[in-house]
């Protein structure tokens, strides 16, 4: 290939998105999952494994939700689900849907509400012994739910198949500049009729429930069924590109700003990082360092292995046992403050919190 | 998110005690949800008590 012919290509890339940066999923490649690798029983609605991937499920089924080694070449992970227990007859209003919210922000360059709307392009791998057809969804909140679908087919057995599926932009509905959803990218899993009985929506238009996932399979039939997806990339334009991949450091930096968790530390009273006074006998403000800044500035927080604890000079061991996180701030600038009850103990004295086990974490979710 | 309760969370740091928080407790874990529009756990409260499906008890 000739100089001239190189640098033309590269140009062309570049006009198309951009060298790098054109992945608009995040942990498209599954490798992150701070919250743990794996959640058996699951129902309803949450992030159960990889970071960034949710599972909206309304009465379809139970699931084991985990990071897989199981990928197709050039890949170490995907996300999987397996049914657990069956739902052969959804409902008119169940549904099973797996997605990615797409920060708001991050779209503005697709200049949807304007004659110049950018068309985007969904590649990823999926495989199931589940065949058939399957729908996925594009779906902006900010324009009072408006949508496209497109329908794709897993068409042999416990094979994985390369998918890429191109969506028109958008010239009506405009994506808000702000920290918001501004797309739902939607794997639809099943559906009741609430969700099939219309006419596939395959251009923009306002959200008509009916019209979501005609024609979708129900992969919670039968507890045989199990899904699996990785390689997954959202980009500008009508052409899929091989997956962008980041390194795992790059990976986990984009996850944090939506969720992070400070330990597990290996050792038991161990301090955080977070540091304060006690302000009343049994309050104290506390203060530390996110490992990024996150989405919003108040995140939810919480402790799921155990209560920490706060540890002062003069104080008596082990320390004093935390029963709540009363308010905080402060993350959107990556020093968050907490404001905490803990057992009585001596005002206006320094305090550190510490763990109680090695296991435990403090988590900060700021998702979607 | 299936919340078996909620209850209101308060702060005195300012030297006025105002609610601050909400502790809710859900089928598999404890959350600590601060009271932020954009906050994805603080607005499934508010709709589901503006559902009239959940109530928020008041602060100890």
């Amino acid at each position: 290939m000739s100089r001239a012919r190189e640098f033309a290509d590269l140009a062309g890339s570049a006009d198309a998105g951009g060298l790098t940066g054109r992945n608009l999923i995040i942990n498209g490649a599954m490798q992150v999952a701070a919250r743990g690798t794996s959640t058996s029983g699951a129902t309803g609605s949450g992030y159960f494994s990889t970071d960034r991937w949710q599972i909206a499920n309304s009465s379809l089924g139970t699931w084991t939700v985990s990071k897989s080694t199981t990928a197709p070449d050039g890949f170490s992970n995907s996300f999987k689900m397996d049914c657990t227990t069956a739902d052969a007859s959804p409902a008119a209003g169940d549904f099973l849907i797996f997605r990615q919210h797409v920060e708001a922000q991050n779209l503005q360059h697709l200049k949807f509400g304007t004659s110049s709307a950018q068309s985007l392009t969904l590649s990823f791998w999926v495989r199931s012994n589940k065949t058939g057809t399957y729908i996925a969804e594009l779906l902006q909140p900010d324009a009072s739910n408006r949508h496209i679908n497109k329908a794709y087919t897993i068409s042999s057995t416990d094979t994985w198949e390369y998918k890429t599926i191109t969506f028109a932009g958008d010239t009506s509905g405009v994506i808000n500049n702000d920290n918001g959803t501004g797309f739902q990218v939607n794997w639809w899993l099943g559906a009741g009729s609430n969700f099939t009985g219309g006419t596939l929506q395959t251009s923009w238009g306002a959200v008509t429930s009916a019209n979501r996932a005609v024609g979708n399979v129900n992969l919670a039939d039968t507890i045989s069924n199990d899904w699996y997806i990785t390689g997954v990339q959202l980009e500008v334009g009508d052409t899929a590109t091989p997956f962008e991949h980041r390194s795992f450091g790059e990976e986990l930096a984009l996850c944090q700003r939506y969720y992070q968790k400070m330990g597990p530390f290996g050792t038991s009273d161990y301090p955080f990082g977070i540091s304060g006074y006690v302000y009343t006998a049994t309050q104290s403000a506390l203060g530390g360092t996110l490992n990024i800044p996150m989405r919003i500035d108040s995140p939810t927080v919480s402790m799921p292995e155990g209560n920490m604890r706060i540890r002062h000079s003069g104080g008596t061991t082990p320390g004093y046992d935390i029963s709540a996180i009363n308010s905080v701030s402060g993350a959107l600038s990556g020093s968050v403050r907490l404001d905490v009850t803990h057992t009585s103990t001596t005002a206006n004295t320094v305090c550190v919190m510490t763990n109680v086990s090695s296991s435990y974490t403090l988590r900060f979710d700021a998702e979607l | 998110m299936n919340i078996e309760s909620a209850q209101y969370l308060q702060s005195s740091i300012t030297g006025e005690t105002v609610n601050s928080g909400i502790k809710v407790v859900t089928d598999s874990e404890t959350l600590f949800v601060p009271i932020l529009e954009g906050n994805r756990h603080y607005d499934e409260i508010m709709r589901q008590v503006e559902a009239g499906e959940l109530t928020i008890a008041d602060a100890d």
